[in-house]
């Protein structure tokens, strides 16, 4: 047997035996030596073509021609360095952008929870008209539990802040009561000691605790003897148990440290309408979301009926736990990824038609080239070499890009919102996100080698000869390339459009009426539960010694404390009735507020009927409330509140109210809800342990607040102060605003490049155009147009364009806010100002790209234009 | 090839006949490629010109089919010289391709000699 591949020489060999063999024959037919020879050789045609397609055929010139172009490419890479530059930068931010959004996305939406089997997990609770998730009750829980048949098991968690008592003093922490088989539901254990046992949980269970990694490693030092040890929350001892792993994060309860089993309860908890408890379940196996769905709320009804709650609307509700931790950041993140998608697409775009514009200066070349033999298929290598090289590094820069990206988000989102999203840990450059980078990198190789490609394949080779860089040459480019820009135009709009909605958004939501005044005012948390002050006298002395003394500060005006500050959740819900009204269990859920006198005039909230509270309205007077103008509006349509008494439910303790003031709406609420209706009562008539000061300062509210501080630690040093912060950062640090901020700065920095590519590429395009007509120019000039005439034709071709993409940008840019309107607050998808303003932006850039090259036009002389050919 | 054009009765080959025509020309017995080129053409009454180039991939392509095999060895007036000869694969394929070219030029034939005048089709 033969090798398997014959050798180059092998071949040589065989073909020098045959013109032997022919001249031989030759001879014998009579022909001398030298004649012979010469025959045989031309009979035989071209040798070295024949050696050659022996050579390609040997596929080893695959690899031969691939080194070839990819030293031709660098060459030619090295040989333009603006263009190059610019190619890879452009395609760096196109690409870095789309992999860094891809991380987030990645991480939030794609990333399974990190609990067994997460997508079995399900957010078990009620529902109600106002929100599809409403918590439970204990009673109900319980039944809940021991009826369904959809749920290997279901627990309730919900969220309560300690003090920690440390040798530094009385620390606020925050634990989690959850039910016995909370972290089996999970699937998480221990990582160190146990889990709960089966009766700690029942009332009157013993005082455990099981810490979060981070208790145990900044409390305990990480030491194993952590198991066993005390610690003292709201001055009972609890005994450590166990220690979660490092890798638990649970978002809903944020950072909590202590988790306790729920086994002491208030009188309010043990109650069937008191809901403060979030469910979670496991499904069985084999039982979808919708017979679960259907069994619980079978279940809810069954119960409302046996037990006579008579509110017409609770419900139940079951959604997939992870729809809980991201449902919030996904319509943002996906139009993010969207943004940053077509930012890719308005980068790739332009270095295509870079690459077009130098392939078209290339014509000549490739002209030679193919006329020196090189076949249609190498010439076409080439470009995809140089397509490939490009995209190459243009990825490597974008995954650099990403990197930097995602590190500077990551930092943007502040701690306590971060907290919420454990996901974001995950953010980074790892397997998923270099795929999604290689996958990038691809698409765009393929398209920027498929760009000259598809023009080679519409041209003769020979012309690029024939007529060098002229006349019909420019044609095909300019079609090709005005095509490209008009894409590139309308995307940016798109951008800009979906930016400037995105930032009137912001702006609405920054500019809701607040109903107080957010400026120099200061706030801080205060906890007093661990001082002296037992009883409720004693309670009312502190509050009024905390005003005085905060109110005496220099550059204080006024201060008020109040059980929760505006602007944060309408949370601390109560629910009331009107005495004299027929009641039947309706939900008049309405925002609760326990303010002392001070606290309403300090916010500069409008009084529009009635008084404030005053210091006489304390615990031996008659209960008043001062209630907001939506409750007024809702609940006494057309009356006079004043004097109109609301019943509810305070402490345990059936409570009448009489109204005494009709405070304007002040926003207790996120800023993107309707504020509800709100009722004011009397700290000092219901006093609570835990409430938040406000501070009306003359000045920056800013430096103010380590003075409130250190007041309030020289007031009582056992009062536990945190969260001091502005009013204002309070407002900008809430999820809202911080969401709204995200979207709007990133989609505003997307659109902001998108609008540079796109005129970039319009003066490109003209420019190029102008290049290519200036003899066309000369010869106009020379017939006697005039210069303001040169001047239209150019404005004119770039018009058409500039106008092209602004409609079909204006138009797909309604299609694309009409689906991203969930982020959109206060404004509409067709808000003509928006739109008008991109229109009025995108016009101006274009004049200003499309001027340049217009006015190098109208300057040509003509002499010159003509001679120059 | 564009040099030979001025030989006018010559016919290019087929793509693909070249290879049946090298099947047959190996039946009668091992044979090197001038060899080869100059049989089609003698047998051919010398109207099929053999572009050489086109003869030796051929060749090459056959034998990676192992439709025939090759040695090198020594020609009657001792030249080195690389003999082909026809492998049982080759011999099966060589009947295979003959009746698939009766049936082709038996095809051919019907069609062609059906058309009365082939200007008609113009008009």
């Amino acid at each position: 047997m033969f090798k398997r591949k014959r050798s180059t020489d092998d071949f040589a060999e065989e073909i020098k035996a045959h013109l032997e063999l022919e001249a031989d024959e030759l001879k014998r037919e009579g022909l001398s030596e030298d004649e012979a020879r010469r025959k045989a050789r031309l009979e035989f045609g071209n040798v070295r073509a024949a050696h050659e397609r022996f050579y390609l055929k040997n596929r080893v010139a695959g690899l031969d021609h691939l080194a070839q172009d990819m030293k031709f490419a660098i060459r030619q890479l090295v040989k333009n360095p603006g263009f190059s530059i610019t190619a890879i930068l452009v395609l760096a931010l196109g690409i870095g952008a789309c992999v860094a959004i891809f991380g987030f996305v990645d991480a939030a939406l794609l990333e399974p929870l990190p609990f067994a089997n997460p997508d079995r997990l399900m957010s078990v609770n009620e529902s109600s008209v106002e929100s599809p998730r409403w918590p439970l009750s204990y009673p109900d829980y319980l039944d809940w539990q021991r009826l369904n048949k959809s749920f290997t098991s279901l627990d309730v968690y919900g969220g309560r802040g300690y003090l920690l008592r440390t040798p530094s003093g009385a620390e606020p922490v925050h634990g989690e009561r959850v039910s016995g088989s909370f972290f089996q539901t999970l699937g998480v254990h221990p990582m160190l000691g146990r889990d709960f046992y089966p009766g700690e949980n029942r009332p009157g269970g013993p005082n455990v605790v099981i810490l979060s990694y981070g208790a145990w490693l900044n409390r305990f030092g990480a030491r194993d003897d952590a198991i066993g040890q005390t610690v003292d929350l709201d001055k009972e001892a609890y005994t450590v148990i166990g220690v979660l792993p490092r890798e638990f994060s649970f978002a809903p309860s944020g950072d909590a440290e202590f988790w306790v089993p729920l086994n002491n309860f208030s009188f309010h908890e043990k109650s069937r309408t008191f809901y403060n408890f979030w469910g979670i379940g496991r499904l069985h196996d084999g039982v979808t979301i919708q017979t679960a769905l259907a069994e619980m709320k079978a279940i809810a009804e069954q119960l409302k009926r046996q037990y006579g709650i008579t509110g017409p609307e609770l419900s139940a509700s079951v959604v997939p736990l992870s729809e809980i931790i991201v449902g919030d950041v996904r319509p943002i993140l996906l139009t993010l990824l969207g943004g940053a998608g077509l930012l890719l697409l308005i980068a790739c775009v332009n270095v295509g038609s870079l690459v077009l514009a130098r392939s078209e200066s290339r014509r000549r070349e490739i002209a030679v080239r193919g006329a020196l033999g090189a076949t249609r298929a190498r010439l076409m290598y080439q470009f995809v070499t140089e397509g490939l090289l490009l995209a190459g590094f243009g990825s490597l820069g974008g995954v650099m890009v990403a990197g930097v990206i995602m590190k500077f988000l990551g930092h943007l989102v502040p701690k306590d919102m971060a907290l919420n999203m454990p996901f974001l840990g995950g953010v980074g450059l790892n397997a998923h996100t270099g795929t999604f980078a290689a996958v990038m990198a691809l698409m765009v190789s393929l398209l920027l080698a498929a760009t000259p490609i598809w023009q080679l394949s519409f041209r003769e080779l020979r012309d690029g000869l024939a007529d060098g860089d002229r006349g019909a040459a420019g044609r095909l480019w300019r079609r090709l390339g005005a095509n490209l820009v008009v894409v590139e135009l309308a995307v940016a709009v798109v951008l800009l459009a979906g930016a400037g909605l995105l930032g009137k958004s912001l702006y609405r939501l920054l500019h809701v009426p607040l109903g107080f005044d957010p400026n120099h005012l200061a706030t801080a948390q205060v906890n007093t539960s661990g001082t002296v002050s037992k009883n409720d006298e004693q309670t009312v002395v502190l509050y009024r010694e905390i005003v005085r003394r905060v109110s005496r500060l220099p550059g204080v005006e006024s201060a008020g404390m109040t059980s929760m500050l505006p602007v944060q959740c309408n949370c601390a819900i109560d629910r009331i009735h009107f005495p004299g009204r027929p009641y039947h269990g309706q939900h008049n859920d309405v925002d609760e507020r326990h303010v002392s006198a001070e606290y309403l005039p300090t916010l500069k909230a409008r009084l529009l009927r009635g008084r404030f509270f005053t210091e006489a309205d304390n615990s031996s007077s008659p209960g008043v409330a001062v209630i907001n103008q939506a409750l007024a509006k809702k609940y006494f349509p057309g009356e006079d509140p004043i004097g109109r008494r609301i019943a509810n439910d305070e402490g345990g303790n059936p409570s009448i109210w009489e109204i005494v003031g009709v405070v304007d709406d002040v926003r207790e609420g996120p800023l993107d809800v309707e504020t509800w209706p709100a009722e004011y009562f009397p700290i000092n008539q219901t006093r609570e342990h835990y409430f938040s000061l406000a501070v009306r300062t003359g000045q920056d509210a800013g430096t103010l607040l380590p003075v409130v501080v250190n007041t309030l630690h020289q007031i009582d040093a056992e009062l536990s102060v945190s969260d001091e912060a502005t009013m204002n950062e309070k407002i900008d640090g809430t999820q809202t605003a911080l969401l709204h901020r995200f979207s709007a700065w990133l989609v505003g920095g997307f659109a902001a490049l998108a609008l540079i590519l796109g005129v970039v590429g319009l003066y490109g395009v003209i420019a190029y155009s102008v290049n290519q007509r200036t003899r066309e120019i000369g010869v106009r000039m020379a017939l006697g147009a005039q210069r303001s005439s040169v001047y239209r034709l150019i404005m004119r071709q770039a018009a058409w364009l500039a106008v092209a993409g602004l409609a079909i940008g204006l138009v797909c840019s309604v299609g694309t806010s009409v689906l991203t309107r969930k982020l959109l607050f206060g404004v509409q998808a067709w808000d003509g100002m928006t739109l008008g303003g991109v229109a009025v932006l995108l016009g101006l850039a274009s004049a200003v790209a499309s001027f340049l090259p217009a006015r190098r036009a109208a300057s040509v002389n003509p002499v010159e234009a003509l001679r120059a050919e | 090839m564009a040099t030979q054009k001025s030989v006018d009765d010559r016919i290019a080959l087929l793509q693909g006949t070249l290879d049946l025509l090298i099947l047959k020309t190996l039946v009668l017995g091992p044979c090197h490629g001038q060899g080869v080129a100059r049989l089609i053409q003698r047998r051919s009454e010398e109207v099929f010109f053999v572009d050489h180039g086109s003869l030796y991939l051929a060749l090459q392509r056959l034998e990676e089919k192992k439709w025939i095999s090759a040695k090198w060895g020594v020609s009657e007036n001792n030249r080195k010289a690389r003999f082909y000869s026809l492998t049982a694969k080759g011999r099966e394929q060589l009947v295979e391709k003959t009746s698939e070219w009766a049936r082709l030029t038996k095809a051919m034939g019907l069609i062609l000699s059906n058309q009365v005048d082939p200007s008609v089709e113009e008009a």
